[in-house]
């Protein structure tokens, strides 16, 4: 059974730009500094990679059975159910054990305010004033000479 | 051209799951690893399914299905377990 080289094209396209998309996720999982910023990565991006792979399966075997192949459209649709509640249900799990987010997070205050904060945290805070304050005088400086 | 691109897929995915596994071992918390579970079982259903067109098989759908819905239960129930210090109440 040889496909058409348009669908072969097709079908190639899908596979790559699919795995590629879940490569860059699982390096988001690897690379990003905390756990709230590193749930970005593998609830999307993979999916969507995923997604792609399964587009192209089912234009494939489409072609190749000679009717509409609806599996992979059902994983696709469960797969793209499914991820936003397990990330949901991970990010509800990692607030309740308190873990330590990435300074400059939205909502920072509103956490410290209900004694969630971070000592860590806290002290990166504590840096990040004096450096803004030194890049504060600079600033100025630089306004007075120019 | 798609037997030459299938195995370049299957490696870039081995690369992922190798990364994934990476963030297994060294993840600081409790959520960190179960987030690279969840990751690799995804992972793993997309190389099923690309090994299915490699054989041009249709065989292998309802393993990636089920391995799609025993992952997200297993998610859930591991989550359930860090929020309510049990699983079924």
């Amino acid at each position: 059974m040889t496909l058409p080289f348009w669908l072969e094209i097709l079908v190639s396209t899908c596979l790559i730009l699919g795995s590629l998309f879940a490569l860059v996720g699982s390096f988001g999982l690897a690379r990003l500094p905390d756990f709230y910023t590193r749930l970005h990565a593998p609830t999307k991006a993979t999916t969507l990679g995923v997604g792609g792979i399964l587009i192209g399966s089912a234009l494939y075997f489409s072609h190749q059975d000679f009717n509409l192949s609806i599996h992979e459209l059902l994983i696709t649709i469960f797969l793209l159910i499914t991820a936003p509640v397990s990330a949901h249900l991970l990010a509800k799990a990692a607030m309740h054990q308190e873990l330590p987010q990435m300074h400059g997070t939205q909502g920072e205050a509103l956490l410290k305010a209900q004694g969630h904060s971070q000592v860590q945290s806290n002290e990166r805070q504590a840096e990040e004033k004096k450096d803004s304050e030194k890049g504060g005088d600079s600033t100025t400086a630089s306004h007075k000479i120019t | 051209m798609l037997m030459q691109v299938v195995p370049v897929a299957m490696g870039i995915f081995c690369v992922a799951l190798l990364l994934n596994l990476w963030r297994l071992l060294i993840g600081p918390t409790l959520p960190d690893r179960i987030l690279a579970l969840d990751t690799m079982y995804i992972n793993c259903i997309a190389l099923i399914i690309l090994y299915g067109i490699w054989q041009g098989s249709n065989l292998y759908f309802e393993a990636a299905l089920l391995i799609a819905m025993l992952g997200f239960i297993s998610t859930v129930a591991v989550c359930k377990y860090l929020l309510r210090g049990d699983i079924i109440e």
